[in-house]
């Protein structure tokens, strides 16, 4: 029977911290045996962010972030053996691959073997009647991005014709985890049971820290041990599918029942079928464990068939938002802010907007920058007005945020602190595309 | 018997997708697995929901988990690509969740708050 494979995590999100993968490569190097390594960048609406940012930039279409990502890690996973495997390549996988080479070059190492996964954007096919659409109809605005969540094998196929990285763009976030398992344990499409634990591994995995007491401190309640110091999560899957999640050696973080427990179900609709391109998992016969300390192993993972669909994200342009702040502190600052409010309503009432009026906050403008002084609250206390207007122009979105800077001069007394903004917006929705629309294809690009 | 918040019992995490929110709710100790099967139901989340108008709130239980899942439809304003709200993910609303008055006999309580106060401290 093959030995188990450990598998870091060394991003949950587009923004997660730089430096948190590097302690995962390190202890998976310091635990040894065969292990991977996958960083998760893709949101919802990320990828039709970077198809934006190919408008006026071709080479630009992947993660922002990806060469402070990986320039702590590349030179040891390349060295150790351990695969890298992540959805970084967002709308432009191909040139993700490239500035990894690049990045390997400036360290000194020789070309990775890169393999891109693309495949997923399904434009091209969207007029095809089976398609079963969100809402019922397809949206009625301009589709910027639509692309199927591909599935874990072809990053098997990828790691098996030796990939030392690979670069997807959408792909089913637990696929990251479940794809390099399929390589290591020869798994095939009917072993459901195993694809199904590899995929609740990959689950627990892709969102980094929150599995590992990230998302989690609530103090007095659930207090996380140094929380500026998390290690990301490391799973260990055995050929049977028992997971054994722990977290990178750093001070801080946890790994208990809880913080497993909540990662579980995040995300999760029906627990008896989380629908992935690859099976339909099962979790609710799974059990949960505290072996030792930071150590939770996980057994009783059940697949069904995978579905007979892809679920596609179809990101649309969304209007424009405008947004303005404004605070009040000190005597009657509420009903100052509340007067705000109003006049703020009465001057947008005649632009064509879907307005929100927020009255935010405890403190924020009478504090030192340590806090100091703390509360007042109530009547007296701090408050802070918020406009946001959503239109379908950018022009009537200025004109909304405008009406906050005016009160400067026009609103109540005592306003200060305006911050206003404008920002364009991606709207999503979601479609149910046969899998014969859909071709997933591997190609090696370096070296 | 006292009534407490939620909070007191149990912890909660959300996630969202498009309009559809979860809210995992999860017992600190097996003791409350009954007051949250009994107590956490879904006509009283949708009550607590309803200025945001959801369409539909569907509860699953865990009991391997002492945990039940809450699936509630709508209620995100238009998810977090549509939504005006600060949190548009909808990312805060499990302290909403945990704010639902329980009630629950004095002495589980107290074992709850064992159970939590020899975690607060490891070694």
């Amino acid at each position: 029977m093959a030995p188990p494979l450990l598998i870091g995590n060394g991003a949950g999100f587009s923004g997660d911290r730089l430096d948190a993968a590097e302690p995962v490569a390190r202890t998976l190097i310091a635990r040894g045996g065969k292990a991977a390594m996958t960083f998760e960048t893709l949101a919802e609406r990320t990828l039709a962010l970077g198809v934006l940012a190919r408008e006026t930039d071709p080479d630009a279409g992947y993660e922002p972030a990806l060469a402070p990502l990986l320039r702590p890690v590349l030179g040891l996973c390349l060295d150790a053996g351990i695969p890298i495997i992540g959805n970084f390549g967002a709308a432009n996988p191909r040139g993700a691959a490239a500035a990894i080479v690049r990045l390997a070059a400036e360290l000194g190492l020789a070309p990775p073997r890169i393999v891109v996964l693309e495949g997923d954007d399904v434009r091209d096919v969207l007029d095809d009647p089976r398609i079963a659409w969100e809402g019922g109809a397809r949206p009625a605005r301009p589709i910027i991005a639509a692309n199927a969540y591909l599935g874990a094998f072809p990053i098997a196929e990828a790691l098996r014709a030796g990939a030392e990285i690979v670069v997807t763009g959408r792909i089913a976030d637990p696929a990251l985890a479940l794809g390099p398992l399929i390589a290591h344990f020869g798994w095939g499409e009917h072993d459901l049971d195993a694809l199904a634990a590899g995929t609740l591994a990959g689950h627990l995995l892709e969102c980094g820290a929150q599995v590992t007491g990230g998302y989690f401190g609530d103090p007095g309640v659930k207090d996380v041990p140094a929380p500026e110091a998390i290690g990301f999560p490391i799973a260990e899957v055995t050929a049977d599918g028992t997971i054994t999640v722990t977290k990178a050696d750093t001070p801080g973080g946890l790994v208990d029942r809880r913080s497993v427990t909540e990662q579980i179900l995040y995300e999760v609709h029906d627990p008896a079928a989380y629908l992935t391109p690859d099976v339909t998992l099962d979790i609710t016969g799974v059990t949960v464990a505290e072996t030792a300390r930071d150590t939770v192993v996980l057994r009783g993972t059940r697949g069904q068939a995978r579905p007979p669909t892809l679920k596609a994200t179809i990101s649309t342009e969304g209007g424009y938002l405008g947004e303005g702040e404004i605070s009040y502190a000190g005597p009657n600052a509420l009903a100052r802010a509340r007067l705000a409010a109003s006049t703020l309503r009465a001057r947008v009432a005649n632009l064509p907007v879907r307005l929100r009026i927020d009255l935010l906050g405890l403190q924020a403008v009478f504090d030192s920058d340590d806090g100091a002084r703390g509360g007042p609250l109530g009547p007296d206390g701090e408050v802070r007005v918020r406009l946001a207007a959503l239109a379908d122009d950018r022009a009537t979105a200025e004109a909304a945020a405008r009406e906050v800077l005016s009160l400067y001069c026009c609103g109540p007394a005592g306003g200060g602190g305006v911050r206003t903004s404008v920002t364009r917006r991606v709207a999503t929705t979601s479609a149910l595309i046969p899998r014969d629309l859909v071709h997933p294809r591997v190609a090696m690009v370096s070296p | 018997m006292i009534t407490v918040p939620l909070h007191a019992i149990a912890h909660a995490r959300t996630g969202d997708k498009g309009n559809r929110l979860n809210v995992a709710v999860i017992a600190h100790h097996p003791d409350v697995w009954d007051v949250l099967v009994e107590q956490v139901t879904e006509e009283r989340v949708a009550a607590l929901l309803a200025h945001r108008r959801p369409s539909a709130v569907r509860r699953y239980l865990l009991p391997n988990l002492y945990a039940l899942n809450l699936v509630i439809d709508d209620v995100l304003e238009g998810g977090v690509n549509a939504a005006l709200n600060l949190d548009g993910h909808g990312k805060t609303l499990s302290f909403l969740v945990l704010t639902l008055p329980v009630t629950v006999a004095e002495d589980v309580l107290a074992t709850v708050r064992t159970t939590l106060d020899a975690r607060a401290h490891r070694p």
